[in-house]
């Protein structure tokens, strides 16, 4: 299990071999990547964060996702700095022994990150600078895991 | 009391500054806002609109209702938008 909050890339592949490397309990093992979208004309993304809250607050998360489903193991990597369309943002891994709880957790880490996380994004093109609004769906997503 | 308060995102572009230390005697995080709104203009338009604002004491997410007894930091912050 682990968080990490960091500046520079990473391989998506040899995070994912790191978590299997050994075990033989893992039968499905569920990543998702975050990528910068060039949604029309951006240049770069900035992402602010707010160093101290953001390594709890992840924590936090993945403690959650940990008592909610049988995880063998879980990881969750989050960039901050500038960043340029097609570069990775995030990720997010998680193993279990079957795939139903590996796919819950992921789609759980992802809709706690995205509102309960203090990142800040800040998209710049030709056009200026802009800080990206939450949307309304992000927050109501959060909705369907609280029974 | 001194704390020390921290803003993120447009709330620290409004601010003009990424931190300050305050001494105050807000009983919370309402009645600290309401001082630093009175403190110039460039606060009074970081917190224009509270909707827009969430707040967290030391490092946990809270409201405005949250007491300041005890308390080190109070960050501001626009909704967060990670992944």
């Amino acid at each position: 299990m682990a968080v990490r909050v960091q500046r520079e890339d990473f391989d998506l592949g040899a995070e994912l071999a790191a978590l299997r490397a050994g075990r033989s309990d893992i039968g499905a093992l569920v990543s998702f990547s975050g990528l910068v979208r060039d949604a029309g004309g951006i240049e770069t993304m900035e992402l602010e964060h707010y160093p101290g809250m953001t390594e709890k607050a992840l924590a936090a998360i993945e403690a959650e996702a940990r008592a909610r489903w049988p995880l063998a193991d879980c990881l969750i990597v989050h960039r901050y700095g500038r960043l340029s369309p097609g570069e990775q943002i995030m990720m997010v891994a998680t193993a279990s022994a079957h795939r139903e709880a590996a796919f819950a957790a992921a789609e759980f880490l992802m809709d706690y990150l995205k509102s309960r996380a203090p990142f800040w994004k800040k998209e710049a093109g030709a056009e200026g600078a802009r800080w990206v609004e939450a949307q309304a769906a992000d927050e109501a997503a959060l909705a369907r895991w609280r029974d | 009391m001194r704390l020390r308060v921290r803003y993120f995102a447009w709330l620290r572009e409004r601010v003009g500054a990424p931190q300050e230390e305050v001494e105050t005697e807000a009983a919370t995080v309402g009645d600290l806002v309401e001082e630093l709104r009175a403190q110039d203009e460039a606060h009074a338009l970081a917190f224009a609109d509270m909707r827009a604002v969430r707040v967290a004491v030391d490092e946990e997410l809270t409201d405005l209702a949250a007491p300041l007894a005890g308390v080190r930091e109070v960050a501001f912050f626009p909704p967060m938008t990670g992944g």
